[in-house]
């Protein structure tokens, strides 16, 4: 019965794609959006069950089919219903279901709904078997179809060459670390002869014997991976570029889910990290440079999803802080958080860009708070979560990553200071971001107008998500609750033990909410007082100003390092090594063949005389052969 | 060694050689399509002329049977030649086997 539930889950989304791709090509927005949108309930539902399953009798449901069986590779279609998959299928088809709601009034003037409805729901049956699958193959079948999802719907307009541009980078970076995720896996094979979750870790649990160095070399190819899909520097610049496609697949894809599978897969191979501490180290840093660098690029953008882009970079960056320290319960708290409070500011931007249809920057907006009031509300819930003001779900989860960073077996004050400057520049770019769009006299010349209840009741049910959700997690600290989270988690990801730090839970506390208000205030005095002036108002730092707005260069130095010399060497490869080398190899034959064939053309010359001459010749030549032994 | 068959050599046996030398080399060197068919026929009877004379000297009647066969074939082959060297002629007014060479590689 729990199998069939757990199959059910995957299939159903998948099944409402093929029935919207196939049979509902020319329904409306409502029509292709109900079906997608009841596919992504049931699955919900059977997430639900599932789970309500997992809880009351701590049971994990696994369903095997054979696969593959290759030498010594003994590969299933594995799935498996544990902890972690609770909590992240959870978030996946609960918040995805919303936003597929959502869609339908986002979506409504759209000529082939069927198609978004259709990759929409396919993303979510990808998304379901990515944190499903038992043994690395099969979660990597779900990271390269989510992966193949992200890249159909950032370029969903692909009459628009731009859009279609950032669907290619987006895929072809996802490229470089599958690649790693590939390498890793392999060697994880060669290293324990399976790549069964449970079973890779109970060796790793069970046995000292194993070759560290390996090991962390397998560690570091998976974490390759996991840059990728979850936008780590260096491998960040398309999640920007993926802004291109239609809100609520940013906020479902590129903030809610797809992006936090690095974390998830750094959070499942938990046991693997734990035994590599130069990896875990390295993870670590490129989380906090990342969680830095964003944040300091978010606080000049005017485009107001490169905003919700750069912070969702930079609190992806918190998570990896998190794994690299080795609290991996704590990082997937913070991805359940930042689901519901990024998931709902994305859709409260594809309500205000939709509302001033089209408008993204946000000087062109100000004083919407008057036009959208469920907006408003919700999305003040929203940002004060993320600034990590108490006693808001982003509070919770965001403490226990910056106190994790102090206390962790991996952790230091270094990574402890950097995450709180990060801190500081979030509370700024969000409050700065809330304060052009909601406050002071509107800039534009739309007529602002709110969404229907489609978009406005996932608004709700993500405000009271974002608003409660950290209760879950309450840390030891507070006694208040208990934390339900790690309770949950425990059997699945590596605990951790605290480390004595110059600082106690509660005193981390007190300086986070202390950071997040100042950050707040910086905003308010620069932005609040006269948003009209709103970007004039912005400190006239100009140099840093200039490199913040054009993001470090990041994406010219790519242009020049990769793909100028990339472009290059194809047209050397096109010019040169094409024609001259690999058509002259496949040439060669066919051109031998035609000379020694015009050579022989004079057999051939068509005089019938000359034809007999030749038999005669030739039935001379074998009488004389057979009579020769005869006549001595 | 020749078998002693072979040895015995009757006259006309040389006489049958030089017609069928004759049909031959007229076959491959003359030009005119109606001489090359004339040879064809020379050479069948040279081959008719050892026929009969093989089979009356050995009293076996299936060399007599096979003559008359050939006369028989031959007559028919005569008429086909001639007819596809009147269409030759129509087509290209020429009978000169030279002119139709269109076969070639």
């Amino acid at each position: 019965m729990m199998e069939f539930l757990l199959l059910s889950m995957i299939l159903i989304p998948l099944l409402g794609s093929i029935l919207n791709g196939l049979l509902l090509r020319s329904g409306s927005p409502a029509r292709t959006g109900t079906l997608a949108s009841t596919a992504a309930g049931l699955s919900f539902l059977a997430a639900l069950l599932l789970c309500w399953n997992y809880l009351s009798t701590g049971q994990i449901v696994n369903v095997n089919f054979e696969w593959l069986r290759v030498g010594g590779l003994n590969l299933a279609w594995g799935f498996r219903f544990d902890a972690i998959t609770v909590l992240m299928s959870l978030v996946v088809t609960g918040i995805g279901t919303l936003i597929h709601i959502f869609s339908i009034g986002y979506m409504d003037e759209e000529p082939t709904p069927y198609r978004f409805f259709a990759y929409l729901n396919l993303f979510l049956s990808a998304m379901l078997i990515l944190v499903t699958g038992a043994n690395l193959p099969v979660m990597f079948v779900g990271w390269e179809g989510v992966g193949l999802c992200s890249y159909l719907l950032i370029g969903y307009w692909y009459e628009d060459i731009k859009k279609a541009d950032a669907g290619m980078k987006a895929f072809v970076i996802n490229r470089i670390g599958d690649a790693g995720f590939l390498i890793g896996i392999f060697m994880l094979f060669q290293i324990f002869g399976t790549v069964d979750f449970e079973s890779m870790k109970l060796i790793v649990d069970g046995s000292g014997s194993l070759n560290v160095r390996w090991l962390q070399f397998a560690a570091f190819f998976l974490f390759v991976g996991a840059m990728g899909k979850s936008a780590q520097i260096p491998l960040f610049t398309w999640l920007p570029d993926a802004m291109a496609g239609p809100t609520p697949v940013s906020a479902l894809i590129h903030a809610a889910t797809m992006v936090t599978a690095g974390v998830y897969l750094v959070a499942r191979m938990g046991f693997l990290f734990r035994v590599s501490p130069d990896v875990s180290h390295f993870v670590a840093t490129i989380g906090c440079a990342t969680a830095l660098f964003a944040a300091s690029i978010a606080t000049a953008q005017r485009d107001i999803k490169k905003i919700l882009a750069y912070s969702t970079v930079s609190q992806l960056g918190f998570m990896f802080v998190a794994l690299g320290v080795g609290a991996y319960s704590v990082a997937l708290f913070h991805v359940m958080t930042h689901a519901f409070f990024k998931a709902l500011l994305f859709l409260a931007a594809g309500t205000i860009i939709h509302g001033l249809h089209g408008e993204q920057d946000v000087c062109k907006m100000g004083g919407l708070r008057k036009h959208f009031p469920v907006t408003f509300i919700t999305t003040s819930i929203a940002v004060a979560a993320i600034c990590g003001l108490p006693p808001l779900s982003g509070f919770f989860s965001k403490d226990a990553i910056v106190f994790a960073a102090l206390t962790g077996p991996y952790g230091g004050p270094y990574l402890w200071a950097g995450l709180s400057l990060a801190s500081l520049l979030t509370a700024f770019y969000m409050s700065r971001f809330y304060f052009l769009v909601f406050f002071g006299e509107y800039r534009g010349n739309a007529h602002p107008h709110e969404g229907g209840w489609a978009m406005k009741l996932p608004l709700m049910d993500l405000a009271i998500g974002s608003a409660v959700v950290g209760f879950l997690g309450m840390p030891h600290g507070l006694h208040v609750l208990p934390n339900y989270l790690d309770q949950l988690l425990v059997p699945t990801v590596p605990g951790w033990e605290e480390a004595h730090a110059f600082l106690t839970e509660i005193q981390s506390m007190v300086v986070a909410v202390a950071v997040a208000l100042t950050g707040i205030a910086i905003a308010a005095f620069f932005y609040l007082p006269n948003p009209a002036r709103s970007d004039k108002a912005a400190p006239k730092l100009l140099a840093i100003d200039t490199i913040l707005k054009n993001k470090y260069w990041v994406d010219e130095l790519y242009e020049v390092v990769f793909v100028v010399p990339f472009r290059f060497l194809s047209g050397v490869a096109a010019r040169i090594i094409d024609p001259r080398v690999i058509d002259a190899a496949v040439l060669f034959p066919s051109r031998l063949a035609r000379a020694g064939g015009t050579l022989l053309t004079f057999i051939q010359s068509g005089s019938s005389q000359f034809y007999l001459w030749i038999m005669l010749t030739g039935g001379l030549l074998v009488l004389w052969q057979a009579l020769k032994g005869l006549i001595v | 060694m020749i078998p002693a068959s072979v040895q015995i050599l009757h006259w006309s046996h040389y006489v049958a050689a030089c017609l069928f030398a004759l049909g031959m080399f007229g076959f491959l060197i003359r030009k005119n399509a109606i001489v090359v068919l004339m040879c064809i026929e020379l050479m069948l009877n040279a081959v008719n002329l050892i026929l009969v004379e093989v089979s009356m000297r050995s009293g076996h009647p299936e060399g007599l049977i096979f003559v008359i066969f050939i006369i028989t074939v031959a007559a028919a082959e005569a008429a086909v030649g001639l007819g596809i060297i009147l269409n030759l002629y129509r087509a290209k007014g020429t009978v000169n086997i030279d002119a139709f060479r269109e076969l070639q590689g």
